[in-house]
Formats: structure tokens, sequence, C-alpha cells
């Protein structure tokens, strides 16, 4: 609080109504929505029926496929699963190159590529999408034509998708790691050079394990990005969906609760990334 | 040092540093949108047969529903900001300059909290609170406010409300960054000599919080002309957004340069408004991104 500014009583409590008014508008769908995973009823709709298990847990026997037991949906999250570790390592590797280039090295042009790595982030992903779409089926077309290549990985499908999300993820852990680069006090690497370290040893005993929360906030971030994505991902999707474009594709039908349980559970998985990249902020400080 | 270990691995580092960063950046961003813009500039004459043409521009601005879409979809992105920024900017004052210490930052997390939550998620939870069965227009009619239960999902509102609700991390976290910058004592001096509430926010606030206005305005109005899920899932069947034509041309129709045109469209006016903003605010786009 600023102490000496003058805040009359009325300007205090608007203020304090004001921010509960954006908690309750903040978590209200959340709530509602994991309220509902619990009602037993069929739709996802009030009255409040009593509680269950049975959109979690339920099979046949009871006429409700729970989410465990609807094997499209747990599908779709290995699907997604599948999907984000190959876009997290993808852009941790790759943000790490970018890191050390735009540090470490000095080029002509550099300032232009810089410029070029954010670009990416002001593109709607929709247009990501559709422009890889059309690209990779050029090349795969070219590939057929010259070499008689069935380059099935260029056509729509998860290959695609990875593709996808890396070219705008990777900005994101780019500028991650190569801010804490930029912080890195270089006369550490010179103290373990003078002492006789090859470069490979610097690198791997002092240089990389300094990167290393940097490397660990970025794959979180991507790999939550990645689970969510939604727009490039629907564009470039194949045959097996990942979760989100499986769940838009159920709610447009209107659903059953079983689609509450699947974001109870996601809500669950979210809050534990977070508290895992708390505590690791933490264990730094 | 690295210096004395010759030019020639130096030079074979930098390329493999170089490498992954040109695959990434010709490969998935340069080339494709080189693409895209050529699909957009050609028609189709005959089975396999393709000529250059603007026919795809002309479809775009001859047919009023492309173009009535297109400025609907510019014109709700815009007042969707607009929102978002007016209702942002007193949660990151109270945050940055009204709340100290563990308040500040158990005020902030909470406001992050939403947004570790899938999109889908979020919207799933408004069509449950919204929908004519859902609980709201239940709510109303106990309450006595409506007879019968309002459908209140596939209005313009409520596709203002989802779009503000998803948008709002991304204008709070940087105005919060750019008010907690400001000294206090400027506040203090500006009392001081005599400045009300009034002048001391619009000659001292809000030109020191510019960039992070700006870095907000531009991401989120980026952001929801850009989106699909709350557009579509909140305004129906025939929410008309942009994207939505994007999608039929693309992937219903399969008329790739009709999509590619629209695509093309979108994209530019994205680029106009963030230089528009970078322009008006005088920020440099490197300062700006690197904010977000």
């Amino acid at each position: 609080m600023i102490p000496s500014l003058p805040r009359p009583l009325w300007l205090r409590v608007a203020t304090i109504v004001f921010v509960a008014a954006f908690l309750v508008f903040l978590f209200l769908p959340l709530v509602t929505v994991a309220a509902f995973a619990f009602n037993d009823a069929a739709y996802p709709a009030p009255p409040w029926q009593g509680f269950t298990l049975d959109w979690f847990t339920g099979d046949e026997s009871k006429g409700r496929t729970g989410l465990f037991k609807d094997e499209e949906l747990m599908g779709s999250i290995l699907t997604s699963l599948l999907v984000a570790a190959w876009v997290t390592l993808l852009s941790v590797v790759v943000g790490t190159t970018n890191a050390f280039l735009m540090e470490r090295m000095r080029f002509r042009g550099q300032g232009l590529l810089s410029l070029l790595m954010l670009v990416p982030l002001v593109i709607p992903g929709v247009i990501l999408g559709i422009s890889i779409l059309a690209f990779a089926s050029r090349v795969a077309d070219l590939l057929g034509d010259i070499f008689g290549w069935e380059a099935e990985f260029l056509r729509p499908g998860l290959p695609l998708v990875v593709l996808g999300q890396v070219s705008y993820l990777i900005a994101i852990s780019t500028l991650t790691i190569s801010a804490r680069l930029k912080r890195f006090d270089r006369t550490l690497e010179e103290a373990a050079y003078n002492l006789g370290a090859s470069r490979p040893a610097v690198l791997a005993t002092i240089t990389l394990p300094y990167l290393r929360p940097a490397m660990i906030g970025s794959a979180a971030i991507v790999f939550l990005m990645s689970f969510e994505n939604f727009n490039t991902t629907l564009m470039l999707v194949g045959a097996d969906s990942p979760l989100t474009v499986m769940m838009y594709g159920r709610m447009r039908d209107g659903a059953t609760p079983v689609l509450n349980a699947v974001s109870v559970f996601l809500m669950v998985a979210s809050a534990a990334i977070a508290l895992l990249l708390m505590r690791g902020d933490n264990g730094r400080r | 040092m690295v210096e004395a270990s010759g030019t020639l691995t130096r030079r074979l580092l930098l390329w493999l540093l170089l490498a992954p960063a040109l695959v990434w950046l010709l490969g998935l961003i340069l080339l494709p949108h080189l693409d895209l813009a050529l699909l957009s500039f050609r028609e189709r004459t005959g089975p396999g047969e393709y000529a250059y043409s603007l026919a795809q521009y002309r479809t775009f601005f001859a047919e009023p529903l492309y173009w009535d879409v297109f400025v609907r979809t510019a014109v709700i992105s815009l007042i969707a900001t607009a929102i978002t920024l007016l209702i942002a900017f007193p949660i990151a004052w109270t945050i940055a300059k009204l709340t100290r210490g563990r308040v500040s930052a158990l005020l902030f997390a909470v406001c992050l909290i939403p947004f570790w939550v899938s999109e889908t998620v979020r919207t799933l939870g408004w069509m449950i609170l919204l929908r004519e069965t859902g609980v709201l227009p239940g709510v109303l009619v106990s309450l006595g406010v409506t007879d019968a239960p309002v459908e209140m999902l596939y209005r313009d509102a409520t596709i203002l409300v989802g779009l503000v609700y998803t948008s709002l991390l991304f204008m709070v976290v940087p105005l919060y960054s750019s008010l907690e910058s400001l000294d206090d004592s400027l506040i203090e001096a500006a009392y001081d000599l005599g400045g009300n509430g009034w002048t001391v926010l619009r000659t001292i606030v809000i030109p020191h919080a510019a960039p992070g206005i700006t870095a907000g305005c531009i991401v989120v109005f980026m952001l929801t002309l850009g989106n699909y899920l709350t557009a579509s899932l909140l305004g129906g069947k025939n929410s008309l957004w942009f994207t939505e034509q994007i999608y039929t041309q693309f992937i219903t129709r399969f008329n790739w340069e009709q999509g590619a045109a629209f695509g093309f469209l979108l994209l530019l006016l994205s680029s106009l408004m963030v230089w528009i903003g970078l322009r008006l605010s005088g920020q440099k786009f490197s300062d700006v991104m690197s904010r977000t």
C-alpha cells in the first residue's frame, strides 16, 4: 500500500468488491465443471441429483460409460501425451541451441534472425496450421512426383500436429532459455578453462547445469501448452484425435458428464505440474 | 578460451547451432507462409490445372457474407480487447500497488490458476452455466427475474464474455509487470504537487504502463482474432467467426485456394493491428514481445 495516498473509504470498499467479483468470475466456470462431474444425472445440468462417481468409474452394467471405461477418451489422452512429449523434446533442444546461437555467437544477420524468432508468436494459430498443412502436402506431392515416395508423415496426422505446435512453442522455449543464458557469469566458464577443463566438460558441468531450471521450466510450459493446444492442432489432425479436439467434437454434440470427469482430471494434472514448478522455484532460492 | 580454439571449429559450431534455427524458421514459418501466399493467388481452371489470378480475393470482396464476417470478427475482437483492458487494469493495479508481500503474491497466483486449465474446460464451464437448461437461467427463474429459462448461449454478448475470460491472463501479466516497476514516490510527488486521482492516472501511471498496455492489447487482440474454440462453441453453429470460415474452406470444402486467401487476410489484419499498436505507443517489437 502506498501510505500517503488519499484513499477514501468508498474507494477501498469498491476495490474489495471489484476484486471479489473478479475472483468469482474467474472461478465460477471451473467450479461448475468440477461440480457436475459428480452429479448423478445423464447431462451436466441442474438440478443436483446426488453424488456419484459413475462418470469416472461407471461401465456398461450401469448404462453409463465413465472416463476410465471410455476407450475413445482414454486413447485421446494418450495421443495428447505422446504429442506433448515429442513437442517438449524438440522445443527444449532447439530452444537451447537457439539460446547459444543468439547469446554466444556473433554473425551477420543476427538481428534479423532474433526478430524472426519472435514472429511465430504473433501469427494466429489457425494460420500456422493451414500454412504448414498446405506446405507439407506440397512437399509430399513433390516427393511423390520426383522419387515416387509416399511421404505419409506429411499428410494430416500426428507428425504434422507435432510440427505445427513446435513451430511457435520453440519461440517460447528460446525466449526463456536465452533469458537465463544472458544472465550467466562468463567468468565461471573461464575459470574452468584456466583450470584445464575441455570445452565439452565445461558445457556439461557448468553451463548446462546452470541452464537446467530454465530448461525444466520451459519444458513444463511447452508441455502444458502443447497438451492444451487447439487451433493449430485442429487444422493438422488426422485419424487420431488429441484430447482437446475430441472434447470439442463431443461438446458440439452435447455430451454426458464424462467430459466433466476428464476436466477434473485435467485440473488435477495442471495443479500438480504448477505445484512441482513452484517447489522447484523455491528450492532454487 | 573460446577464441583460442581456432576459426574452423568456431565456424563449424556456428553452423551446427544455426542449422536447427534455420530448419525451424525456414521450414515451418517462412516457406509455409510464402506457399500460402502463392496458393491464395491461384485459381483452378481445370482438373489439375491452375492459373495465377486474384479470383480468391475478388470472391472475398464480392460476397457480402465473407466481408461481413471479417469486419464482425475484427470489431468483436477490438471490443473484447478494450473490455479485457478495463477489467484487468484495476486488478493489476491492486496486485502491484495496493497490496504487499504475501497478499500480493497470493492474489497474483490465484489470478493465474484458471489459465493452467485448458480453454476447452473453461468453455465447457460457460456452456453449463449459460445454456437454457443451465445454471444461471435456472437461478434467474428462481430469483423471479425471468418467468421461463432464457437461452444465454449463442449471443454476441456470450462470445464476448468467453473471449474476455480467456484473455484476462494475457492482459494482467504484462500490466502487472509494467505497473510494478513504477516508483511509488512518483505517485506521491504528483499528489503532493496537487494532482488528483485522474491527472495522476493520465500523466504518470498510464505513460509508465504504456509498454505493458501495448503488449497486453496486442497479444489479446491477436488471440481473440485467431480464436476458434470459444467463438464457435459459445456462438453456436452460425457464430460467423472468421477462423470458422477458414476452417470451412480448408477442411470441409477442401477449397484450399479460397482458404489460403482468407488466412492471408486474417494474418494481414492481425499484423496491421500489431503495427498500429507499436506505432501508437512508440514501442519496439522485440521489447514488447519480451514482456509477454
